[in-house]
């Protein structure tokens, strides 16, 4: 295929995750809007007077980072792994299969899916906290940057997840028992050094919480990690993704038989 | 002149030790109507599947209009078009937008692309129903889909795994004179029926396989001209006791009293009307008993049953 040809597979297959995520608003576009309002008004209005002052900042500016980060990462994951999976039951995976698109096209072409959701979500949970709390950026390019490698970390975690899913149960058993708890304890809500040093340590093996933490400084200006470290660990296990994506599907698992 | 598609030493053993294909060749010539034909588990789907990139194969080599599938696979992918046996779009997805993303996928601009769905629904009858999601079509659109699909980006070759099964007898004939038309026009096909009547009406060159290894790859003529007998059966104007006795040739009365007569490939047919006439009866009309394809399919592949049994047991 000549780079042209490419160029028009890979918007191919990104307009058709947009368009099939846009389709079904509803259950893709609404309820995480939903859900982070929710926390704006229980835990930023309700519960955040109370408890203060965190990381030198409001609890309601503490964890409008970490909300729209959270809302990032859940819904880049669920868009890849729910529709590549989708494509593997329904079989229309093999439309792709039979045709020229080199893998690394298709691969490239289902992230960019994830990651427009996953933005598009970000964008929404954004204009919402704007009714909660002023957000001033402190600095644009590390907030942009950290959110837009995050979104493609976790489309590829959502890439691998659909592969190896034989069965629907698969795509919800790590959302629900490795990627919430790992979001919840990677700094959303407080900052690690309210726990004890131990914890602190543990904390740190969790990726979240430099992502969490970097997007946070790239928005007020503090963290708990030190954001090169951040990147380091974020383009790493994107690299590490990309590749093991690619050796899987060069592979065929879990696509040919 | 480059083959449409060469198959060498194709092999493939799955996971759990069968061994499908058993080192099959054949090569398929370009502007040919091919038919590969078998039982259930024969090794077709496998070999059609690994030409397709759908199974993995376990050796052998694959060349799509002189590309290899190894060593070339965009260029070879390029040149194919499938229609699988059991449908594979995407349900939710409306009728156009899924030829349009078929056609994306082979770099085909957007533009020529919505010309050349427009093309091909209105050619299977589909324009009407091109804005509604697919799972609304029935049985026999959403086969007339796959075809459009498959052609979306006028492939050199266009394989068919089944394409009417499950087709009611008018759709099929239609479906035959399209495939019939685009095979006028220079398209390669390759078929897998269990409608023998199909690959006998349509091919010109015909392979049959079983247990993974391929016992005829002839054309059509040939094959037909290896069938040694054939049994008609015959209507005639009276109710008999015991079938007639003919010189030469073998008479039996059927369950419903009609009677059958094994004409050998030696003979003619005016040697058995000749032998009629002497009776007062009158025959009132005349069939063969099987489609002849049907009658050679079976009598190779009861060979093949025989020989592997044989093999077990000895």
């Amino acid at each position: 295929m000549t780079p042209h040809q490419i160029w028009i597979a890979f918007t191919t297959i990104v307009v058709k995750e947009v368009r099939r995520f846009s389709r079904i608003w509803i259950q893709t576009l609404v309820p995480p809007a939903i859900m982070m309002s929710l926390y704006f008004v229980i835990f930023g209005n309700l519960i955040g007077p109370r408890i203060g002052e965190m990381g030198g900042h409001d609890y309601m500016d503490f964890i409008v980072p970490g909300l729209i980060m959270m809302s990032v990462i859940t819904n880049a994951y669920a868009n890849v792994v729910s529709s590549f999976f989708g494509m593997k039951f329904q079989r229309s995976i093999e439309e792709i299969l039979v045709s020229p698109v080199p893998n690394w096209v298709v691969l490239t072409g289902y992230v960019t899916g994830g990651v427009a959701r996953g933005i598009s979500v970000g964008l929404i949970v954004t204009l919402l906290s704007l009714g909660f709390t002023d957000l001033h950026i402190q600095h644009i390019g590390v907030t942009a940057s950290i959110v837009l490698l995050t979104a493609v970390l976790f489309s590829l975690g959502g890439f691998i997840n659909a592969v190896y899913a034989t069965k629907f149960d698969d795509v919800s058993i790590v959302p629900t028992f490795v990627l919430t708890p790992l979001t919840y304890l990677g700094g959303v809500f407080y900052s690690i050094s309210l726990l004890p040093e131990f914890w602190q340590g543990v904390s740190k093996i969790n990726p979240i919480l430099y992502m969490v933490n970097a997007f946070r400084y790239g928005i007020l200006g503090v963290s708990d990690v030190d954001v090169v470290v951040s990147y380091l660990v974020i383009i790493g296990f994107i690299v590490l993704g990309f590749s093991y994506s690619l050796h899987l599907l060069n592979k065929g698992h879990g696509i040919r038989t | 002149m480059i083959k449409a598609l060469e198959i060498s030493d194709l092999r493939k053993t799955y996971d759990n030790g069968h061994q499908a294909l058993k080192g099959i060749s054949f090569t398929v010539e370009q502007g040919d109507f091919f038919a590969l034909l078998g039982p259930n588990g024969a090794g077709k789907s496998t070999t059609l599947g690994i030409v397709c990139s759908l199974v993995n194969k376990s050796s052998g080599q694959v060349k799509i209009f002189g590309h290899d599938l190894d060593k070339n696979p965009s260029e070879a992918k390029t040149c194919l078009g499938v229609v699988p046996q059991e449908f594979n779009f995407n349900q939710f997805e409306k009728v156009q937008n899924i030829l349009i993303s078929q056609a994306g996928y082979y770099g085909i601009p957007l533009a020529e692309a919505r010309e050349s769905s427009e093309f091909y629904l209105k050619k299977l009858g589909l324009w009407d129903n091109r804005n509604q999601p697919s799972r609304m079509l029935s049985g026999g659109m959403k086969r007339r889909l796959m075809i459009a699909r498959a052609l979306v980006h006028k492939p050199k070759l266009l394989i068919l795994d089944e394409p009417t099964a499950g087709v009611d007898i008018e759709l099929r004939r239609s479906m035959w004179t399209f495939l019939e038309e685009i095979n006028a026009q220079g398209t390669t096909i390759i078929l897998t029926t269990h409608y023998l009547e199909e690959a006998e009406s349509l091919c010109r060159h015909i392979a049959i396989i079983d247990q993974g290894d391929i016992l005829e790859n002839t054309s059509k003529k040939s094959l037909l001209q290896k069938l040694n007998v054939e049994t008609f059966v015959l209507d005639i104007s009276t109710s008999l006791d015991k079938a007639p006795k003919l010189t030469d040739f073998i008479t039996r009365l059927n369950q419903d009293g009609q009677l059958e007569i094994e004409v050998q490939s030696h003979q003619n047919m005016n040697q058995l009307f000749e032998q009629l006439k002497g009776f007062e009866w009158r025959v009132t009309s005349l069939r063969a008993k099987s489609n002849r394809l049907e009658e050679l399919f079976l009598g190779l592949i009861e060979r093949g049953t025989q020989t592997e049994t044989n093999g077990v047991f000895q």
